[in-house]
Formats: C-alpha cells, sequence, structure tokens
C-alpha cells in the first residue's frame, strides 16, 4: 500500500523476498501481525485471559449491561460476552487452519504436479478445479450438514477441498511460468531429478504467492465458518464467534450493541490477514513499481530560441530532452536531440535500439509513455512550438496534421472492431464528415494502399487479415486525413521481407504524390537509402551526425556511423541507392 | 457457435451428474437418524420403520438413486419430507425470490466497480484509494454482520426501511425495492471489493495497449479512446469476475436471506439442512448448478459478442 522502506530496496527476484521483513516494514502489515499475535495469545492462553469459563453463566445477567465483572455485558443465556470472544478465537483459528490447510495440500500439489508435467494429467485436474469452482460452496456444506454432524471441523475440511482451486491455479500459472526457465533447464541438464527440482528451484517461486493466497484463505474461511456458526450449523456448546453473533440476532431488539464484539473481532481478524497478505505482495512488486515523480530539474534551462524563419522548414527540434521518473531523479532518455524537417522532405532517425529514435518520435506527437515528459528542448511545428501544449491542442494536431505509422501492425489495431470502423472513425472524428462519406473515402483508400479487395477488408477484423494488409491498413488510416507530417516508426521491421519491399513502395509513393513530410524511424540502412533524403544517427539519445543519405553512405564522418554501417555492409549487399523523386530535396 | 454451446452443455451435464451424484451419496447415505429426528424423541422403533419404509430410506442406496434419478430427469424432484409439498413447486415459489435479489445485486456491483474501476485506472489518486479501502473492508466484514448492523442502523433507529420480510415486485415494485434494499447493501460490498479491483486492472492493461497511443496518434477523441475501445477490450475480465460473484452471491443469499427472513433458495436450503429435508436440498444443489451453468454460458457468449477472437 505505500512504500515504506525509504532504504534503497535491493531489486530481489520473486520468491527471494524476506516475508517477514515484508511484513515489518510496512506500517499496516506491521499492525496486522500484532493483532494476529494477539488473537494468537488470546488462543493459547485463554483460560488465563478470560475471567470466567466459557459455559459460566450468571441468571441474572441475561441481556445484561457492559460492568460488574461483565467487561462486555452478557449474553442472551447471561453468559459474559468477553469471556466467550476470548474462547472463541480458539475455535475460529482451529477451524480456519483445518480448511487452510485441506485448501493448501490439495491445491499446491495438484498445481505442482500440473504445471510441471502437464499433459493429460493438467486437463483433468483443470476440469476438476473448475467444477469445485462453479459450486456454490456454503450450499454445499448445507447439504452435506445432515451427514457431515454439527462438528464444524469437518465442515471445514470439505471447505477446504471447496478452496483447492484458488492454490490449485496460482501453483500451476507460477509453475508454468518457471518451468521453462534457463536455470531449470540448467539443473534438468545437470542431471538433477523432477523432485529435487520442484523442491529446491519451483517450491522457492511459488512459496511468496502461495503465502499471501494462505493469508487471503485464511480470511475466507473465518468468514464461512462464522457463517456457518451463525446459522445454527455449529456445536451450540462451544463458544464460536458466529454461535454468539446468532445469540446476539435474536436478542437484537433487545440489546442492539450486543451485535458488535463478536462482528468486530471476526473484522479484525479477517482484515488482518488481508493486510499481511497486502503487505507481502507490496514487496513482491516493489521492484518493478515507481514512486511520485520527481521534482522537474530546475538546473536545465528551457531553451526557447524563435521560430524557425526559413518557412520551408516544417519541423524543428532543437535540444530535445525527454526523461521519464526513476527511484532518483530523472532518467534521460533523450539527451538534447536537435533535428530539422523540410516541407516534402524525408529525414531517416536511425540507430541501435535504445538510442532515442522512438521516443524522440513520440515526443514529437505529444504521446510519451506514462510519466515521461519533455524536460527541456522544444520542438516547432509549422511555425508552432509544440513541446508544451496542452493535451487538447495536441490532439486537434494529431490525426489532422501529424499522423503516425507504428511498428507492430497487429499490435496497434483495436482487435474488437472491424478495420472499417478503425479505418473511418479518424475521418469523422477529424475532418467531421459523414459516416457514408467517410466509407467511400476509407474503400478508396484501400484500394489505393494496395487492398485485392476494399470491401471484404473493410468488414473484416484485425486477426482475419495478415500482418502486410495490417499494416496497409495503418497506412491508410495514417494518410486519410491528409497529414503535413507522417511519423513512421520502423513500419517495416514486424514484416516479411517480400511484404517490406511492398509496403516500402507504397510509402515511397504516397509521399511523393501528397509531398508530406516524414520522419522515418529505422534501424535498417536498406530502408534509409531506399526512402530518406537525409539521415540523422542516434546513439545514446543523442544526435551524433546528420547527412544527406548519399553523403552519409559515401562518407560518414562519426565513428558510431561507420561502425553501423560496416556492420551492414559486411555481410550484405548494399541497395543501389535510388534517388527520389520528391520536389524540394535539401542536401 | 452450436457446437460450442452443445459441447458446454455435454460439459456441464457431466458436471450436474457428477455432483448430484456425489451429494445423493453423501446426504443419503448419511440419512440414518432421518425417520427420528423428524419424529422426535419418543417415537418408537415401530413409527420409524414405517416413516423409512414410507421414505423409502430403508432400501440400498443405489436403489433409491436409481429412483431419484428416473423421476429427477423427468422434472420431479419428489416430495418434501417436512412440508408434504412437491420440491419442484417449492422451489419455483422461492427461485424468483432469489433471483430477483442475486439479480439486482449483481447489477449494482457491476455498475458501481465498472466506475470505480475505471476512475482507478485513468485517474488514479482518490479512486485508487477508495478502491483499496473497500478491497480491505468488503474483504473483512461477513456480509451478515454488515446485514445485522443495516438492520440496527436503518431499521431499527432510523426506521427507514423493514428490517425483515420480502415484497412482491408485481405486488408494489417500491415495495419491492424496499424490502430489498438493505439485504442487497450487505451481499454488495464484498462483491464491488473484488469486481472493482478487476475493473481496474482489465482497463490498465487495455490502457497500455498499442493500439490505444495509436488511435490517439489518429485524433481520436480521448472519451473514445475510454470508453468505445479500453473498456470494451476490458470487458471479458470484468464479465468473468462478475460470473464468478454469481455463484459467491447465490451461497451469500443463504446467510442474508435468513437475517432478512426473505423467503427464497437459501432460507429453505438453511431450513432443509437443519431439519433433514433431504429432498429439497438435492432439489437446492440441482437447481443452483444448473442456474451457475446457464450464467456460464451466458457469460461466454456475451464475451463471444465482445471479443470477435472468440470463436465459439
Amino acid at each position: 500500500m505505500s512504500p515504506a522502506s525509504s532504504a534503497p530496496a535491493p531489486v530481489s527476484a520473486p520468491g527471494r523476498v524476506s516475508i517477514v521483513r515484508s511484513v515489518l516494514t510496512n506500517p499496516l502489515g506491521l499492525i496486522a501481525a500484532i493483532l494476529l499475535l494477539l488473537v494468537i495469545v488470546a488462543t493459547v492462553f485463554a483460560p488465563l485471559i478470560a475471567p470466567f469459563a466459557a459455559g459460566d453463566l450468571q441468571i441474572f445477567k441475561i441481556n445484561a449491561p457492559p460492568g460488574d465483572g461483565y467487561l462486555l455485558g452478557g449474553d442472551g443465556s447471561g453468559r459474559d460476552i468477553f469471556s466467550r470472544l476470548v474462547y472463541g478465537a480458539q475455535n475460529t483459528l482451529i477451524g480456519a487452519l483445518i480448511a487452510l490447510s485441506v485448501a493448501a495440500i490439495i491445491g499446491v500439489t495438484a498445481g505442482l504436479f500440473a504445471g510441471y508435467f502437464g499433459g493429460r494429467r493438467e486437463v483433468v485436474m483443470s476440469w476438476i478445479a473448475d467444477g469445485l469452482m462453479a459450486l456454490p460452496a456454503l450450499i454445499v456444506l448445507l447439504a452435506f450438514y445432515q451427514s457431515l454432524g454439527s462438528s464444524i471441523h469437518v465442515s471445514m475440511v470439505i471447505f477446504g477441498v471447496m478452496l483447492s482451486p484458488g492454490f490449485y491455479r496460482l501453483t500451476r500459472n507460477l509453475v508454468n511460468g518457471v518451468k521453462h526457465e534457463l536455470y531449470v533447464d540448467a539443473a534438468r541438464v545437470s542431471g538433477l531429478s523432477d523432485m529435487r527440482i520442484i523442491a529446491r528451484h519451483i517450491l522457492l517461486v511459488i512459496r511468496a504467492p502461495v503465502i499471501i493466497q494462505t493469508s487471503i484463505v485464511a480470511g475466507i474461511s473465518i468468514v464461512i465458518q462464522a457463517g456457518l456458526e451463525f446459522l445454527g450449523l455449529g456445536d451450540p456448546s462451544i463458544p464460536t464467534w458466529g454461535g454468539m453473533l446468532q445469540d446476539a440476532f435474536a436478542n437484537m431488539f433487545v440489546v442492539p450493541t450486543a451485535i458488535l464484539w463478536p462482528g468486530l473481532a471476526i473484522s479484525v481478524t479477517v482484515a488482518s490477514f488481508v493486510l499481511l497478505a497486502n503487505a507481502i505482495r507490496d514487496r513482491l512488486q516493489q521492484g518493478n513499481r515507481v514512486a511520485a515523480a520527481p521534482a522537474l530539474p530546475a538546473a536545465v534551462p528551457q531553451s526557447v530560441g524563435a521560430a524557425p524563419t526559413d518557412a520551408g522548414v516544417l519541423l524543428d527540434v532543437r535540444d530535445l530532452v525527454v526523461g521519464y521518473p526513476a527511484k532518483s531523479g530523472w532518467t534521460e532518455v533523450v539527451n538534447g536531440v536537435s533535428l530539422q524537417l523540410r516541407r516534402g522532405e524525408v529525414l531517416g532517425l536511425v540507430g541501435e535500439s535504445g538510442s532515442g529514435k522512438t521516443q524522440t518520435a513520440f515526443a514529437i506527437l505529444g504521446l510519451l509513455s506514462t510519466g515521461g515528459r519533455i524536460l527541456s528542448g522544444c520542438i516547432w511545428f509549422d511555425g508552432r512550438d509544440i513541446a508544451n501544449l496542452p493535451e487538447s491542442e495536441m490532439q486537434k494536431l494529431r490525426g489532422k496534421r501529424i499522423a503516425y505509422v507504428p511498428q507492430e501492425p497487429m499490435s496497434n489495431l483495436d482487435p474488437a472492431f472491424r478495420i472499417g470502423y478503425q479505418l473511418t472513425e479518424p475521418m469523422v472524428t477529424v475532418l467531421g464528415i459523414s459516416r457514408a462519406e467517410a466509407k467511400a473515402r476509407a474503400l478508396k483508400l484501400l484500394a489505393r494502399v494496395g487492398m485485392p479487395d476494399p470491401n471484404r477488408t473493410f468488414n473484416s477484423y484485425p486477426h482475419q487479415v495478415s500482418g502486410g494488409m495490417a499494416q496497409r491498413v495503418l497506412i491508410a488510416r495514417a494518410i486519410s486525413c491528409s497529414p503535413d507530417l507522417l511519423i513512421a516508426d520502423e513500419p517495416t521491421t514486424a514484416l516479411d521481407v517480400t511484404v517490406q519491399a511492398e509496403v516500402l513502395e507504397l510509402m515511397r509513393d504516397l509521399q511523393a504524390e501528397m509531398n508530406m513530410s516524414v520522419v522515418l524511424v529505422t534501424h535498417n540502412f536498406g530502408v534509409v537509402a531506399d526512402l530518406c533524403h537525409r539521415v540523422s544517427v542516434m546513439k545514446d539519445g543523442r544526435v551524433v551526425e546528420t547527412s544527406a543519405v548519399k553523403t552519409l553512405f559515401a562518407d560518414p564522418q562519426h565513428d558510431y556511423t561507420k561502425m553501423l554501417l560496416a556492420a551492414v555492409l559486411d555481410d550484405v549487399t548494399p541497395r543501389v541507392y535510388k534517388p527520389l523523386q520528391a520536389k524540394e530535396v535539401s542536401a | 457457435m452450436l457446437s460450442y454451446v452443445s459441447k458446454r452443455l455435454l460439459s456441464s451435464l457431466v458436471l450436474l451428474a457428477l455432483v448430484t451424484t456425489l451429494t445423493f451419496a453423501m446426504v443419503f447415505g448419511g440419512a440414518d437418524n432421518v425417520a427420528q429426528n423428524i419424529l422426535g424423541e419418543n417415537a418408537t422403533d415401530q413409527q420409524i420403520a414405517d416413516l423409512e419404509t414410507r421414505l423409502g430410506i430403508d432400501r440400498p442406496l443405489y436403489e433409491q438413486y436409481g429412483t431419484w434419478v428416473a423421476k429427477a430427469v423427468r422434472g420431479d424432484l419428489g416430495v418434501s419430507w417436512t412440508m408434504g409439498e412437491s420440491v419442484s413447486k417449492i422451489l419455483s415459489g422461492r427461485l424468483p425470490v432469489t433471483l430477483s435479489m442475486v439479480v439486482l445485486a449483481i447489477c449494482i456491483i457491476g455498475i458501481v466497480s465498472a466506475l470505480l474501476g475505471i476512475a482507478a485506472a485513468v485517474r488514479g489518486g482518490w479512486a485508487d484509494r477508495v478502491i483499496q479501502l473497500i478491497s480491505v473492508v468488503g474483504f473483512s466484514l461477513p456480509n451478515f454482520w454488515l446485514g445485522l448492523i443495516l438492520v440496527v442502523v436503518f431499521a431499527l433507529n432510523l426506521r427507514w426501511l423493514p428490517a425483515t420480510g420480502y415484497t412482491d415486485f408485481l405486488n408494489s415494485p417500491t415495495g419491492w425495492l424496499a424490502s430489498l434494499a438493505l439485504p442487497v447493501g450487505a451481499l454488495v460490498l464484498s462483491g464491488i471489493a473484488s469486481a472493482s479491483q478487476q475493473v481496474r486492472g482489465a482497463m490498465i492493461d487495455a490502457l497500455r495497449q498499442d493500439y490505444v497511443r495509436t488511435l490517439r496518434a489518429g485524433g481520436i477523441k480521448p472519451s473514445s479512446v475510454l470508453f468505445r475501445h479500453a473498456l470494451r477490450n476490458a470487458m471479458p475480465a470484468a464479465l468473468t469476475v462478475l460470473s464468478l460473484q454469481f455463484i459467491g452471491l447465490l451461497g451469500g443469499a443463504a446467510i442474508i436471506e435468513r437475517v432478512f427472513a426473505i423467503p427464497g433458495l437459501g432460507s429453505i436450503t438453511v431450513q432443509a439442512a437443519l431439519s433433514g429435508d433431504i429432498p429439497v436440498l438435492m432439489g437446492v444443489v440441482v437447481t443452483m448448478i444448473i442456474l451457475v451453468v446457464i450464467v456460464n454460458i451466458a457469460i461466454d457468449l456475451a464475451n463471444a459478442w465482445v471479443n470477435p477472437k472468440v470463436r465459439l
């Protein structure tokens, strides 16, 4: 719930978390642990704590108010409520322990085997688990009551069986997740038996999640047990919290406050178990969570500058710095990038993965991932600095003036909507045209990007078309509102080689046809040679070299560019540089 | 889709057969003292033997089971041992009461969880804290205790709502709502606790998808991205939680109906369990499983409608 430890926590692998420490360093976890300890103490030392025996009754103290030796008053039979609460803790914990043990032993064992060995065993076990989960547990316990007798413990055994699917699913999924990890494979290759691998490697991984589940199940068991006792299905001679609630319910019109104490005892105990589970879970998740965004570094000056005077310049990025919040301060992923793009020009943005190409592209679109911010610098787009434009203003630019073609076509179409809808939605929103007109335009666009049967594609869902077709759809959508600037982020990387060539061809034609400016993010020099007029080479969030394509290939200046080129040219025949037909090419 | 439904029905039939057989074995196998219980302490051995013959429980278990199944498949669930009425008649009178309560509860859980979960996924902040608080409180308060507190506060002290009883919807819709307000209030908290967290998680997952960024890059309005695209993709997870909630509510209804003296399936189950009315118990188990099966298939169909990738 709250990242309590101020000490820099070592990023620990799941399963290697110290359970005890994770509970003690979390304030709520600590409170929960203390409360549970109190309940356990009450369980063990009940005869010492309770002033009266559980069954002691004084006839003149029926429904008596608190006082006169009865700390919380007397119940419907004149017994001390406080003493019965203390004795009730014992029965509650024992019942919960029974259900818990049965559920954990059955569920974890079955989960380990189903997950580790898989196959038919897993199918059968999963079917049983699904079946058990489909049954309302309380109804089953009620139906079995006559044959089980009034011992709540037997009922809790059955309830444990009904709770085991939770443990089963958890364990099976965890084991499925780790069984193909390299270290498990290594253990197998080095001749460790399956049992040894399960005992040594896999149990370690499932330990913490199983403890969390245990804590939750303990809570569920206490509530259900109290429910059964409340309904009168327990042994009336044994003091239990649920039984006390039943008694209080019967006398509710006389002393309404009596329902408070047993209910509070149940709720506080269950809440303690939940908070304990939360404390451990928080600790497990700490590695991949970032605290609140750190303060903006004030030291970096905002370089404002004036708008570019040359009207031919469409996009002018200056000293762009993009950062993401980290444990201490900001991690800068783009570190002072400057780019210029003229109207009708195609600029390649090249560099290895992690060099900041994509983040630069997202910054221009104003679509950085959660937490990301432009820390300084400016982005002049058509005479306006859009680096710090409010989201509502940015939204008016996107789609209409700046468009985007993503890398992975399949994950960038909404799987739940037909392609036709996804293609017409931007036109209807951005251009304000009618749905019918948008459809007519969409069909034309689909034909233009090379769909053999536009009508069929229009009515298809994304999963019904190939990756190459999906990318053509995304390109069609990006150009549907005639943007001035197209940002394409590795538009061909995810496609087959033959399809790559076709899509590049399409992009080249569309660029020339519409005289769009394009920022083409890529790591492929073949694509650069094919499509771009100029190239900026990026490394570690900086632009190390910008030049015309021909110059770059003929005479690379920076060592890093030379290295990149060498890496490509070593084993691949370079593609012949083919000049573009664009109207305006700046060299 | 037809083949899916028939496959699902077949699998459900197997489940139904297994559970009823097991339940039958458990409850009839343990029905030694039933005649004694029904007749009371002073019954003579002869009276007990007569009653056992009349109820048919002196026969071997498999024979009783055969008779029960043969009748049950024709819709005849036998006659109640303690109420003298046919089980089907008793159940069909009580099922609508419980269903109307559970359906109302599910609707409220669904709506509140969706609102809270979406708010927490999008804004974080207060909605996140509310969900965290509810998740602990809703889980920890037993629904019947919450029900008792609601009765004390709203019925006994404030006298706004009736403490017990049930009014049929057809007789008086407002009376129906008033009679169910407190029981449903007691039932929904724990459901909201778990469902709102699931909705939040599913929405956060959906909003992290690549296509959300691409939609925004295409100039689509934030409201459309959120409610049309992300919500629709988060729907399957939310629907699955609701189907589990439904099962939980059927059990929860048993206790809540007892607290509020509502004449539904749950209270008859408790009554039958305490008095050993085995035909009624068997009838309840069969009804419950059929209900769960119907709801699960309905949820799967809804999922298939929301998510075109699911081919039924």
